[in-house]
Protein backbone atom coordinates (compact mmCIF):
# COMPACT_ATOMS: atom_id res chain seq x y z
CA UNK A 1 0.00 0.00 0.00
CA UNK A 2 1.27 3.44 -0.83
CA UNK A 3 2.01 6.04 1.79
CA UNK A 4 -1.02 8.10 0.90
CA UNK A 5 -4.23 6.61 2.25
CA UNK A 6 -6.42 8.08 -0.44
CA UNK A 7 -5.18 7.78 -4.00
CA UNK A 8 -5.37 11.10 -5.85
CA UNK A 9 -8.20 9.79 -7.94
CA UNK A 10 -10.16 6.70 -7.08
CA UNK A 11 -10.25 4.00 -9.71
CA UNK A 12 -14.00 4.24 -10.07
CA UNK A 13 -13.98 7.98 -10.45
CA UNK A 14 -11.63 7.80 -13.39
CA UNK A 15 -14.29 6.76 -15.82
CA UNK A 16 -16.94 9.22 -14.74
CA UNK A 17 -15.60 12.78 -15.11
CA UNK A 18 -14.64 14.14 -18.45
CA UNK A 19 -10.94 15.04 -18.67
CA UNK A 20 -10.94 18.74 -19.52
CA UNK A 21 -8.57 18.59 -22.47
CA UNK A 22 -8.22 14.90 -23.08
CA UNK A 23 -6.11 13.11 -25.62
CA UNK A 24 -7.88 10.19 -27.27
CA UNK A 25 -5.75 7.05 -27.08
CA UNK A 26 -8.29 4.52 -28.41
CA UNK A 27 -10.83 5.33 -31.11
CA UNK A 28 -14.06 3.37 -31.65
CA UNK A 29 -12.37 0.87 -34.00
CA UNK A 30 -9.58 0.25 -31.46
CA UNK A 31 -12.11 -0.35 -28.68
CA UNK A 32 -14.03 -2.75 -30.93
CA UNK A 33 -10.91 -4.70 -31.86
CA UNK A 34 -9.74 -4.90 -28.25
CA UNK A 35 -13.09 -6.31 -27.11
CA UNK A 36 -13.19 -8.81 -29.97
CA UNK A 37 -9.71 -10.03 -29.03
CA UNK A 38 -10.67 -10.33 -25.35
CA UNK A 39 -13.79 -12.32 -26.30
CA UNK A 40 -11.62 -14.74 -28.31
CA UNK A 41 -9.08 -15.00 -25.51
CA UNK A 42 -11.78 -15.79 -22.98
CA UNK A 43 -13.11 -18.59 -25.19
CA UNK A 44 -9.60 -19.90 -25.76
CA UNK A 45 -8.50 -19.75 -22.14
CA UNK A 46 -11.74 -21.26 -20.81
CA UNK A 47 -11.72 -23.97 -23.50
CA UNK A 48 -15.04 -23.03 -25.06
CA UNK A 49 -16.61 -21.11 -22.20
CA UNK A 50 -18.36 -23.88 -20.25
CA UNK A 51 -19.86 -22.60 -16.96
CA UNK A 52 -18.73 -19.11 -17.90
CA UNK A 53 -20.36 -16.09 -16.23
CA UNK A 54 -19.44 -12.50 -17.13
CA UNK A 55 -19.86 -10.20 -14.13
CA UNK A 56 -19.58 -6.51 -14.93
CA UNK A 57 -18.79 -3.90 -12.30
CA UNK A 58 -21.27 -1.02 -12.79
CA UNK A 59 -21.62 1.07 -14.75
CA UNK A 60 -19.30 0.61 -17.71
CA UNK A 61 -18.08 -2.83 -16.68
CA UNK A 62 -21.61 -4.13 -17.23
CA UNK A 63 -21.78 -2.53 -20.68
CA UNK A 64 -18.45 -4.11 -21.62
CA UNK A 65 -19.59 -7.49 -20.25
CA UNK A 66 -22.69 -7.30 -22.45
CA UNK A 67 -20.56 -6.55 -25.50
CA UNK A 68 -18.23 -9.44 -24.74
CA UNK A 69 -21.23 -11.75 -24.41
CA UNK A 70 -22.55 -10.57 -27.79
CA UNK A 71 -19.18 -11.28 -29.41
CA UNK A 72 -18.98 -14.73 -27.81
CA UNK A 73 -22.47 -15.43 -29.11
CA UNK A 74 -21.45 -14.34 -32.60
CA UNK A 75 -18.29 -16.45 -32.62
CA UNK A 76 -19.37 -19.59 -30.82
CA UNK A 77 -23.17 -19.38 -30.67
CA UNK A 78 -22.86 -19.65 -26.92
CA UNK A 79 -25.24 -17.80 -24.56
CA UNK A 80 -23.08 -16.57 -21.68
CA UNK A 81 -24.93 -15.24 -18.62
CA UNK A 82 -24.10 -11.60 -17.90
CA UNK A 83 -24.54 -10.13 -14.45
CA UNK A 84 -23.85 -6.99 -12.52
CA UNK A 85 -21.83 -6.85 -9.30
CA UNK A 86 -22.08 -3.72 -7.18
CA UNK A 87 -19.05 -3.24 -4.97
CA UNK A 88 -20.10 -0.07 -3.14
CA UNK A 89 -20.72 -1.77 0.19
CA UNK A 90 -17.33 -3.50 0.05
CA UNK A 91 -15.20 -0.47 -0.77
CA UNK A 92 -12.29 0.26 1.57
CA UNK A 93 -12.84 4.01 1.33
CA UNK A 94 -16.53 4.02 2.29
CA UNK A 95 -15.82 5.97 5.46
CA UNK A 96 -13.80 8.61 3.69
CA UNK A 97 -16.65 9.97 1.61
CA UNK A 98 -20.40 10.49 1.60
CA UNK A 99 -22.52 7.36 1.39
CA UNK A 100 -23.27 6.80 -2.27
CA UNK A 101 -26.25 5.40 -4.06
CA UNK A 102 -26.02 1.68 -4.69
CA UNK A 103 -25.83 0.02 -8.09
CA UNK A 104 -27.50 -3.22 -9.01
CA UNK A 105 -26.20 -6.62 -8.03
CA UNK A 106 -27.80 -9.25 -10.21
CA UNK A 107 -26.19 -12.58 -10.91
CA UNK A 108 -28.36 -14.80 -13.10
CA UNK A 109 -27.91 -18.43 -12.13
CA UNK A 110 -25.56 -17.70 -9.22
CA UNK A 111 -21.79 -18.14 -9.10
CA UNK A 112 -21.39 -21.52 -7.38
CA UNK A 113 -19.06 -23.79 -9.40
CA UNK A 114 -18.96 -21.23 -12.23
CA UNK A 115 -16.01 -19.69 -13.98
CA UNK A 116 -16.53 -16.02 -13.24
CA UNK A 117 -14.87 -13.36 -15.35
CA UNK A 118 -15.04 -9.97 -13.63
CA UNK A 119 -15.27 -7.17 -16.16
CA UNK A 120 -14.35 -3.53 -15.60
CA UNK A 121 -13.38 -0.60 -17.78
CA UNK A 122 -10.16 0.57 -16.12
CA UNK A 123 -7.76 -1.29 -13.84
CA UNK A 124 -5.88 1.19 -11.66
CA UNK A 125 -5.08 0.66 -7.98
CA UNK A 126 -6.77 -2.74 -7.83
CA UNK A 127 -8.94 -1.71 -4.89
CA UNK A 128 -12.14 -2.06 -6.86
CA UNK A 129 -11.20 -5.60 -7.82
CA UNK A 130 -10.35 -6.43 -4.23
CA UNK A 131 -13.82 -5.20 -3.22
CA UNK A 132 -15.35 -7.22 -6.05
CA UNK A 133 -13.61 -10.39 -4.84
CA UNK A 134 -15.06 -9.81 -1.37
CA UNK A 135 -18.52 -9.18 -2.79
CA UNK A 136 -18.23 -12.30 -4.89
CA UNK A 137 -17.36 -14.51 -1.93
CA UNK A 138 -20.61 -13.39 -0.24
CA UNK A 139 -22.54 -14.55 -3.30
CA UNK A 140 -21.13 -18.05 -3.42
CA UNK A 141 -18.05 -20.04 -4.37
CA UNK A 142 -17.01 -19.82 -8.01
CA UNK A 143 -14.75 -22.51 -9.47
CA UNK A 144 -12.35 -19.79 -10.56
CA UNK A 145 -12.33 -16.01 -10.94
CA UNK A 146 -10.62 -14.13 -13.76
CA UNK A 147 -10.42 -10.45 -14.59
CA UNK A 148 -10.96 -8.68 -17.91
CA UNK A 149 -10.41 -4.92 -18.32
CA UNK A 150 -10.46 -2.64 -21.32
CA UNK A 151 -7.58 -0.51 -20.02
CA UNK A 152 -4.81 -1.32 -17.55
CA UNK A 153 -3.24 1.98 -16.52
CA UNK A 154 -0.86 0.63 -13.89
CA UNK A 155 -0.19 2.00 -10.36
CA UNK A 156 -1.43 -1.07 -8.52
CA UNK A 157 -1.67 -0.79 -4.74
CA UNK A 158 -2.61 -4.44 -4.22
CA UNK A 159 -1.30 -7.72 -5.62
CA UNK A 160 -3.88 -7.94 -8.40
CA UNK A 161 -3.45 -8.40 -12.14
CA UNK A 162 -5.81 -8.80 -15.07
CA UNK A 163 -6.14 -11.99 -17.13
CA UNK A 164 -7.43 -10.16 -20.19
CA UNK A 165 -6.34 -6.63 -21.06
CA UNK A 166 -7.60 -4.54 -23.98
CA UNK A 167 -4.81 -1.99 -23.80
CA UNK A 168 -1.89 -1.39 -21.46
CA UNK A 169 -1.76 2.34 -20.99
CA UNK A 170 1.23 3.91 -19.24
CA UNK A 171 -0.04 6.87 -17.22
CA UNK A 172 1.04 9.04 -14.35
CA UNK A 173 -0.94 8.73 -11.15
CA UNK A 174 -2.45 12.16 -11.50
CA UNK A 175 -3.80 11.66 -15.01
CA UNK A 176 -7.46 10.89 -15.57
CA UNK A 177 -8.39 7.97 -17.77
CA UNK A 178 -11.91 8.03 -19.10
CA UNK A 179 -13.57 5.19 -20.96
CA UNK A 180 -16.52 6.28 -23.08
CA UNK A 181 -18.97 3.76 -24.45
CA UNK A 182 -21.63 4.33 -27.07
CA UNK A 183 -24.43 2.90 -24.90
CA UNK A 184 -23.75 5.46 -22.15
CA UNK A 185 -21.71 8.29 -23.63
CA UNK A 186 -22.81 8.33 -27.26
CA UNK A 187 -19.57 7.03 -28.76
CA UNK A 188 -16.62 4.78 -27.95
CA UNK A 189 -13.26 6.21 -26.88
CA UNK A 190 -10.56 6.02 -24.28
CA UNK A 191 -9.33 9.46 -23.33
CA UNK A 192 -6.40 10.49 -21.17
CA UNK A 193 -6.37 13.92 -19.61
CA UNK A 194 -4.47 15.86 -17.01
CA UNK A 195 -6.17 16.48 -13.69
CA UNK A 196 -7.19 20.12 -13.56
CA UNK B 1 -22.17 17.37 10.21
CA UNK B 2 -24.26 15.23 12.50
CA UNK B 3 -27.67 14.42 11.09
CA UNK B 4 -30.75 12.63 12.33
CA UNK B 5 -33.95 11.12 11.04
CA UNK B 6 -36.51 12.45 13.50
CA UNK B 7 -39.37 13.38 11.21
CA UNK B 8 -40.50 12.53 7.70
CA UNK B 9 -39.88 16.21 6.96
CA UNK B 10 -36.16 15.69 7.57
CA UNK B 11 -36.24 14.25 4.06
CA UNK B 12 -36.91 16.01 0.82
CA UNK B 13 -38.07 14.32 -2.34
CA UNK B 14 -34.53 13.61 -3.51
CA UNK B 15 -33.26 12.09 -0.28
CA UNK B 16 -36.45 10.09 0.30
CA UNK B 17 -36.09 8.66 -3.19
CA UNK B 18 -32.44 7.85 -2.42
CA UNK B 19 -33.61 5.88 0.62
CA UNK B 20 -36.16 3.96 -1.45
CA UNK B 21 -33.68 3.23 -4.26
CA UNK B 22 -31.09 2.06 -1.73
CA UNK B 23 -33.72 -0.11 -0.03
CA UNK B 24 -34.43 -1.73 -3.38
CA UNK B 25 -30.85 -2.99 -3.55
CA UNK B 26 -30.94 -3.98 0.13
CA UNK B 27 -34.05 -6.05 -0.59
CA UNK B 28 -32.07 -8.14 -3.08
CA UNK B 29 -29.74 -9.09 -0.26
CA UNK B 30 -32.67 -10.81 1.45
CA UNK B 31 -32.86 -13.17 -1.50
CA UNK B 32 -29.25 -14.34 -1.11
CA UNK B 33 -27.98 -17.20 1.00
CA UNK B 34 -25.48 -14.95 2.80
CA UNK B 35 -27.62 -12.05 3.96
CA UNK B 36 -24.80 -9.91 5.23
CA UNK B 37 -22.80 -6.89 4.12
CA UNK B 38 -19.58 -5.66 5.77
CA UNK B 39 -20.51 -2.01 5.44
CA UNK B 40 -21.04 -0.94 9.06
CA UNK B 41 -18.37 -3.16 10.59
CA UNK B 42 -17.12 -1.58 13.80
CA UNK B 43 -20.04 0.81 14.17
CA UNK B 44 -22.37 0.56 17.14
CA UNK B 45 -26.12 0.97 16.92
CA UNK B 46 -28.10 1.26 20.14
CA UNK B 47 -31.77 0.35 20.15
CA UNK B 48 -33.23 2.47 22.93
CA UNK B 49 -36.81 1.35 23.39
CA UNK B 50 -38.96 2.87 26.10
CA UNK B 51 -42.12 1.33 24.69
CA UNK B 52 -42.99 -2.24 23.87
CA UNK B 53 -42.28 -3.13 20.29
CA UNK B 54 -41.53 -6.41 18.64
CA UNK B 55 -41.76 -5.54 14.99
CA UNK B 56 -39.84 -2.28 14.91
CA UNK B 57 -37.11 -3.29 17.34
CA UNK B 58 -36.36 -6.63 15.68
CA UNK B 59 -36.54 -4.93 12.29
CA UNK B 60 -33.92 -2.35 13.28
CA UNK B 61 -31.85 -5.03 14.97
CA UNK B 62 -31.85 -7.26 11.92
CA UNK B 63 -31.14 -4.31 9.63
CA UNK B 64 -28.11 -3.25 11.69
CA UNK B 65 -26.84 -6.83 11.96
CA UNK B 66 -27.14 -7.43 8.22
CA UNK B 67 -24.86 -4.44 7.77
CA UNK B 68 -22.41 -5.93 10.32
CA UNK B 69 -22.91 -3.22 12.94
CA UNK B 70 -22.71 -4.09 16.63
CA UNK B 71 -26.16 -3.83 18.14
CA UNK B 72 -27.04 -3.10 21.74
CA UNK B 73 -30.67 -3.51 22.73
CA UNK B 74 -31.69 -1.34 25.58
CA UNK B 75 -35.26 -1.54 26.74
CA UNK B 76 -36.75 0.41 29.58
CA UNK B 77 -37.84 -2.69 31.40
CA UNK B 78 -34.99 -4.28 33.30
CA UNK B 79 -32.68 -1.30 32.84
CA UNK B 80 -31.69 1.64 34.99
CA UNK B 81 -34.72 3.41 33.59
CA UNK B 82 -36.90 1.37 35.90
CA UNK B 83 -34.64 2.62 38.69
CA UNK B 84 -35.53 6.19 37.76
CA UNK B 85 -32.71 7.20 35.41
CA UNK B 86 -33.65 10.13 33.21
CA UNK B 87 -33.56 10.09 29.41
CA UNK B 88 -30.63 12.46 29.49
CA UNK B 89 -28.55 10.34 31.83
CA UNK B 90 -29.33 7.24 29.83
CA UNK B 91 -28.32 9.07 26.69
CA UNK B 92 -25.01 10.16 28.22
CA UNK B 93 -24.32 6.63 29.35
CA UNK B 94 -24.89 5.32 25.83
CA UNK B 95 -22.79 8.14 24.49
CA UNK B 96 -19.92 7.12 26.74
CA UNK B 97 -20.16 3.63 25.31
CA UNK B 98 -19.54 5.07 21.86
CA UNK B 99 -22.87 4.69 20.09
CA UNK B 100 -22.68 5.81 16.46
CA UNK B 101 -26.46 5.77 16.16
CA UNK B 102 -29.32 5.63 18.62
CA UNK B 103 -32.63 4.22 17.45
CA UNK B 104 -35.17 5.60 19.88
CA UNK B 105 -38.74 4.72 20.66
CA UNK B 106 -40.43 6.65 23.42
CA UNK B 107 -43.97 7.26 24.61
CA UNK B 108 -43.26 10.96 24.89
CA UNK B 109 -43.73 12.95 21.69
CA UNK B 110 -40.49 14.76 20.95
CA UNK B 111 -38.23 12.57 23.11
CA UNK B 112 -35.92 11.69 20.17
CA UNK B 113 -35.57 15.41 19.41
CA UNK B 114 -34.28 16.03 22.92
CA UNK B 115 -32.01 13.01 22.61
CA UNK B 116 -30.57 14.37 19.37
CA UNK B 117 -29.36 17.44 21.24
CA UNK B 118 -27.55 15.34 23.81
CA UNK B 119 -25.74 12.62 21.88
CA UNK B 120 -22.98 12.82 19.33
CA UNK B 121 -24.28 10.03 17.10
CA UNK B 122 -27.21 10.08 14.70
CA UNK B 123 -30.66 9.60 16.20
CA UNK B 124 -33.34 7.67 14.35
CA UNK B 125 -36.87 8.17 15.57
CA UNK B 126 -38.50 4.75 15.82
CA UNK B 127 -41.78 6.19 17.02
CA UNK B 128 -42.34 8.95 19.59
CA UNK B 129 -45.70 9.09 21.33
CA UNK B 130 -48.41 10.29 19.01
CA UNK B 131 -45.96 12.29 16.93
CA UNK B 132 -43.91 10.58 14.21
CA UNK B 133 -42.57 7.28 12.95
CA UNK B 134 -40.58 8.17 9.83
CA UNK B 135 -39.14 4.75 8.98
CA UNK B 136 -42.66 3.30 8.99
CA UNK B 137 -43.68 5.94 6.44
CA UNK B 138 -40.62 5.07 4.35
CA UNK B 139 -41.36 1.36 4.38
CA UNK B 140 -45.00 2.06 3.49
CA UNK B 141 -43.90 4.23 0.57
CA UNK B 142 -41.44 1.52 -0.45
CA UNK B 143 -44.22 -1.09 -0.36
CA UNK B 144 -46.48 1.11 -2.49
CA UNK B 145 -43.74 1.71 -5.02
CA UNK B 146 -42.92 -1.99 -5.27
CA UNK B 147 -46.56 -3.00 -5.67
CA UNK B 148 -47.85 -0.17 -7.84
CA UNK B 149 -44.66 0.98 -9.57
CA UNK B 150 -44.89 4.61 -8.50
CA UNK B 151 -45.80 6.92 -5.64
CA UNK B 152 -46.42 10.20 -7.41
CA UNK B 153 -50.10 10.74 -8.02
CA UNK B 154 -51.26 7.79 -5.91
CA UNK B 155 -54.44 8.37 -3.92
CA UNK B 156 -53.73 7.00 -0.46
CA UNK B 157 -56.52 6.69 2.09
CA UNK B 158 -55.53 6.34 5.73
CA UNK B 159 -58.36 5.15 7.94
CA UNK B 160 -58.66 5.00 11.70
CA UNK B 161 -57.22 6.52 14.82
CA UNK B 162 -55.47 9.50 13.25
CA UNK B 163 -55.47 11.33 16.60
CA UNK B 164 -53.09 8.90 18.31
CA UNK B 165 -51.25 7.74 15.21
CA UNK B 166 -47.64 8.66 14.59
CA UNK B 167 -47.83 6.41 11.54
CA UNK B 168 -50.57 8.55 10.00
CA UNK B 169 -48.70 11.81 10.56
CA UNK B 170 -45.41 10.54 9.14
CA UNK B 171 -47.21 8.93 6.20
CA UNK B 172 -49.17 12.06 5.32
CA UNK B 173 -46.01 14.18 5.45
CA UNK B 174 -43.89 11.77 3.42
CA UNK B 175 -46.61 11.07 0.85
CA UNK B 176 -46.97 14.79 0.31
CA UNK B 177 -43.19 15.11 -0.13
CA UNK B 178 -43.26 12.28 -2.69
CA UNK B 179 -46.17 13.75 -4.65
CA UNK B 180 -48.97 11.40 -3.61
CA UNK B 181 -52.43 12.54 -2.51
CA UNK B 182 -53.28 11.38 1.01
CA UNK B 183 -56.78 11.40 2.50
CA UNK B 184 -57.40 10.64 6.16
CA UNK B 185 -60.70 9.10 7.20
CA UNK B 186 -61.82 8.92 10.82
CA UNK B 187 -64.66 9.77 13.15
CA UNK B 188 -64.38 13.46 14.13
CA UNK B 189 -63.36 12.44 17.64
CA UNK B 190 -60.28 10.63 16.32
CA UNK B 191 -58.95 13.52 14.25
CA UNK B 192 -56.31 15.76 15.85
CA UNK B 193 -56.76 19.46 16.38
CA UNK B 194 -55.11 21.28 13.51
CA UNK B 195 -55.67 18.51 10.96
CA UNK B 196 -56.60 21.20 8.43
CA UNK B 197 -52.96 22.28 8.46
CA UNK B 198 -51.80 18.80 7.39
CA UNK B 199 -51.17 18.34 3.67
CA UNK B 200 -54.11 15.96 3.35
CA UNK B 201 -57.78 15.71 2.51
CA UNK B 202 -60.08 14.82 5.39
CA UNK B 203 -63.23 12.74 5.26
CA UNK B 204 -65.61 11.11 7.74
CA UNK B 205 -67.11 8.74 5.20
CA UNK B 206 -64.99 5.74 4.24
CA UNK B 207 -67.49 4.50 1.64
CA UNK B 208 -67.26 7.74 -0.33
CA UNK B 209 -63.47 7.61 -0.50
CA UNK B 210 -62.73 3.94 -1.18
CA UNK B 211 -63.73 3.91 -4.88
CA UNK B 212 -61.16 6.67 -5.46
CA UNK B 213 -58.28 5.00 -3.58
CA UNK B 214 -55.18 3.30 -4.99
CA UNK B 215 -54.03 2.43 -1.48
CA UNK B 216 -56.04 2.03 1.69
CA UNK B 217 -54.09 1.95 4.93
CA UNK B 218 -55.92 0.76 8.01
CA UNK B 219 -54.73 1.88 11.43
CA UNK B 220 -55.12 0.16 14.74
CA UNK B 221 -57.43 1.61 17.36
CA UNK B 222 -54.87 2.45 20.03
CA UNK B 223 -56.73 1.60 23.19
CA UNK B 224 -53.60 2.06 25.29
CA UNK B 225 -53.38 5.73 24.36
CA UNK B 226 -57.07 6.47 24.75
CA UNK B 227 -57.96 8.41 27.82
CA UNK B 228 -61.62 8.99 26.98
CA UNK B 229 -64.38 7.41 24.92
CA UNK B 230 -63.89 8.35 21.31
CA UNK B 231 -66.66 6.16 19.89
CA UNK B 232 -69.66 4.32 21.37
CA UNK B 233 -68.27 0.78 21.13
CA UNK B 234 -65.97 -1.41 19.09
CA UNK B 235 -68.79 -2.96 17.08
CA UNK B 236 -70.03 0.39 15.97
CA UNK B 237 -66.53 1.54 15.06
CA UNK B 238 -65.99 -1.61 13.08
CA UNK B 239 -69.27 -1.18 11.22
CA UNK B 240 -68.60 2.47 10.38
CA UNK B 241 -64.86 2.36 9.72
CA UNK B 242 -63.74 -1.27 9.49
CA UNK B 243 -62.51 -2.71 6.21
CA UNK B 244 -64.50 -5.82 5.34
CA UNK B 245 -64.92 -7.76 2.09
CA UNK B 246 -67.88 -5.60 1.03
CA UNK B 247 -65.86 -2.41 1.30
CA UNK B 248 -62.84 -4.00 -0.42
CA UNK B 249 -65.13 -4.79 -3.37
CA UNK B 250 -65.64 -1.03 -3.80
CA UNK B 251 -61.91 -0.45 -4.32
CA UNK B 252 -60.42 -0.14 -7.82
CA UNK B 253 -59.14 -3.49 -9.12
CA UNK B 254 -55.45 -2.98 -8.49
CA UNK B 255 -55.75 -1.14 -5.18
CA UNK B 256 -53.79 -2.52 -2.24
CA UNK B 257 -54.62 -2.84 1.45
CA UNK B 258 -51.97 -1.93 4.01
CA UNK B 259 -51.69 -2.08 7.78
CA UNK B 260 -48.66 -1.09 9.86
CA UNK B 261 -49.45 -3.74 12.46
CA UNK B 262 -50.14 -4.97 14.99
CA UNK B 263 -53.69 -5.42 13.73
CA UNK B 264 -56.89 -6.19 15.54
CA UNK B 265 -58.56 -8.66 13.25
CA UNK B 266 -62.29 -8.10 13.19
CA UNK B 267 -62.03 -4.51 14.45
CA UNK B 268 -60.42 -2.24 11.85
CA UNK B 269 -59.79 -5.00 9.33
CA UNK B 270 -61.63 -8.26 8.64
CA UNK B 271 -59.49 -11.41 8.76
CA UNK B 272 -60.38 -12.33 5.18
CA UNK B 273 -59.18 -8.91 3.99
CA UNK B 274 -55.95 -9.10 5.96
CA UNK B 275 -55.17 -12.45 4.38
CA UNK B 276 -56.23 -11.55 0.84
CA UNK B 277 -53.93 -11.08 -2.17
CA UNK B 278 -54.43 -7.31 -2.00
CA UNK B 279 -53.01 -7.18 1.49
CA UNK B 280 -49.35 -6.14 1.79
CA UNK B 281 -49.16 -6.64 5.54
CA UNK B 282 -46.51 -9.37 5.47
CA UNK B 283 -44.50 -7.61 2.74
CA UNK B 284 -44.46 -4.47 4.86
CA UNK B 285 -42.57 -6.35 7.56
CA UNK B 286 -39.94 -7.65 5.11
CA UNK B 287 -39.69 -4.23 3.46
CA UNK B 288 -39.16 -2.68 6.89
CA UNK B 289 -35.80 -4.43 7.20
CA UNK B 290 -34.68 -3.26 3.74
CA UNK B 291 -35.71 0.34 4.38
CA UNK B 292 -34.04 0.46 7.79
CA UNK B 293 -30.86 -0.96 6.29
CA UNK B 294 -30.99 1.84 3.74
CA UNK B 295 -31.49 4.48 6.45
CA UNK B 296 -28.65 3.14 8.61
CA UNK B 297 -26.34 2.88 5.62
CA UNK B 298 -27.08 6.42 4.46
CA UNK B 299 -26.65 7.83 7.98
CA UNK B 300 -23.62 5.82 9.08
CA UNK B 301 -21.99 4.30 6.00
CA UNK B 302 -19.83 7.22 4.97
CA UNK B 303 -17.79 10.07 6.33
CA UNK B 304 -20.98 12.05 6.85
CA UNK B 305 -24.69 11.25 6.72
CA UNK B 306 -26.24 11.52 3.26
CA UNK B 307 -29.78 12.02 4.57
CA UNK B 308 -31.57 13.59 7.50
CA UNK B 309 -31.41 17.00 9.18
CA UNK B 310 -29.36 18.53 11.97
CA UNK B 311 -31.13 18.62 15.33
CA UNK B 312 -33.11 21.80 15.83
CA UNK B 313 -31.78 24.01 18.57
CA UNK B 314 -28.36 22.41 18.83
CA UNK B 315 -25.17 23.71 17.36
CA UNK B 316 -22.63 21.35 15.92
CA UNK B 317 -20.15 20.06 18.43
CA UNK B 318 -22.00 21.50 21.38
CA UNK B 319 -21.76 19.35 24.45
CA UNK B 320 -24.66 18.84 26.81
Amino acid sequence: MSASVTPPTSPRATSAPEPPDGRSVLDPADVGRALTRIAHEILERTKGGDDLVLLGIPTRGVTIANRLAARIRAVEGLEVPVGSLDITMYRDDLRLRLPRALETTDVPGGVDHKLVVLVDDVLFTGRTVRAALDALSDLGRPRAVQLAVLVDRGHRELPIRADYVGKNLPTSRTQLVSVRLAEIDGSDAVVVGEAS
Amino acid sequence: MKRHLLSATDLDRESATLVLDTAEEMARLGERSIKKLPTLRGRTVVNLFYEDSTRTRTSFELAAKRLSADVINFSAKGSSVSKGESLKDTALTLEAMGADAVVCRHSGSGAPHRLAQWVKGSVVNAGDGTHEHPTQALLDAFTMRRRLGRIEGLRVTIVGDILHSRVARSNVLLLDILGAHPTVVAPPTLLPVGIEAWPTEVSYDIDAVLPKSDVVMMLRVQNERMTASYFPNVREYSRRYGLDARRVAALPDDAIVMHPGPMNRGVEIAAEVADSARSTIVEQVANGVSVRMAVLYLLLGGSEPAIGSPAAGSTEGERP
